[in-house]
């Protein structure tokens, strides 16, 4: 694995041309647009799809490096690991929140709360992969991502001790081999 | 069904219920931020899986596409409420704002 200069690890493959590159993020683009365009018109008259499909059009043509800035074969299995880390998030989601519903309404709550800001250093390069686990940080709650910034190291206000010690650990794994980064 | 939904509203308010104590009783600034910017997106996903299931009742085309807008919302919430809640906690940081310790209530 090499890691291209925005981050994104390659594949030791074949270059592939720019021209199939951006001729690639332009039609994942278009399919996003058209397909929100369906959803959220929810008519199916040919004037209508005609009309969304001009804009979908117009839009992926002038925006393609937007969403998708560098389009690899890597972005696929990128997608499909993002999937399969989503279940796992929500049950942590669901497990936190219950535990900071047990903590909103415990009587003696000062003293089960121990707020207190821990710093650790992670090696994830990517701003994606650093995005990512910020938010993930924040989501679960008894932890809020403070500062994260472009070398790795995250600032966590954590509510008490028990929150503070799941981190970085799993998460930090999971999310890098999504993105296929070293710890 | 009808009761999977009532149960699921029931979570939602709960969820939201704990999330609006959370914030009063809370220490100081940054604690109260957990219960407020965390129980919502629970509380949020509860809810609108509520009212998605009921929205199904009668399945048809546009109903189904009514409860997929609904888990648009869920998603954007998703994204944009951790980004709001660290950026208000950025700002407390930049402020230089103490957080509440243990130690302080004791001196």
């Amino acid at each position: 694995m090499t890691v291209s200069s925005n981050g994104i690890a390659k594949n030791d493959g074949k270059p592939t041309s720019t021209f199939f590159k951006s001729f690639f993020s332009f039609l994942i683009t278009f399919i996003l647009m058209f397909l929100s365009w369906l959803v959220l018109s929810g008519k199916f008259e040919p004037l209508l799809l005609w009309l969304g499909g001009i804009s979908s059009f117009l839009v992926a043509y002038y925006f393609y490096d937007l969403l998708f800035p560098a389009l690899e074969t890597g972005y696929v299995k990128i997608f499909f690991r993002f999937v399969q880390y989503c279940p796992w998030l929500i049950w942590e989601i669901i497990k936190a929140n219950f535990h900071l519903l047990y903590l909103s309404f415990h009587p003696r709550m000062k003293e089960l709360i121990d707020p207190h800001i821990i710093t650790f250093k992670s090696n994830l390069k990517s701003d994606i992969a650093i995005t990512t686990l910020a938010n993930s940080i924040t989501l679960t709650p008894g932890t809020i991502t403070v500062t994260a910034d472009s070398d790795g190291v995250f600032k966590v206000h954590a509510i008490d001790r028990e929150s503070a010690e799941a981190l970085p650990g799993i998460m930090l794994e999971k999310v890098a081999r999504i993105f296929g980064e070293e710890i | 069904m009808d009761i999977l939904v009532i149960l699921l509203l029931l979570i939602g308010l709960l969820f939201f219920l704990g999330g609006a104590v959370g914030i009063i009783r809370m220490p100081d600034f940054y604690s109260r931020l957990h219960p407020a910017g965390k129980l919502d997106t629970l509380g949020i996903l509860a809810m609108v899986m509520g009212l998605a299931l009921y929205n199904l009742h009668h399945f048809s085309l546009e109903s189904l596409l009514l409860s997929i807008k609904m888990f648009l919302i869920v998603f954007f919430v998703f994204l944009a409420s951790p980004t709001a809640t660290h950026s208000i906690v950025d700002a407390g940081m930049r402020a230089g704002l103490r957080h509440w310790t243990k130690k302080k209530r004791k001196v």
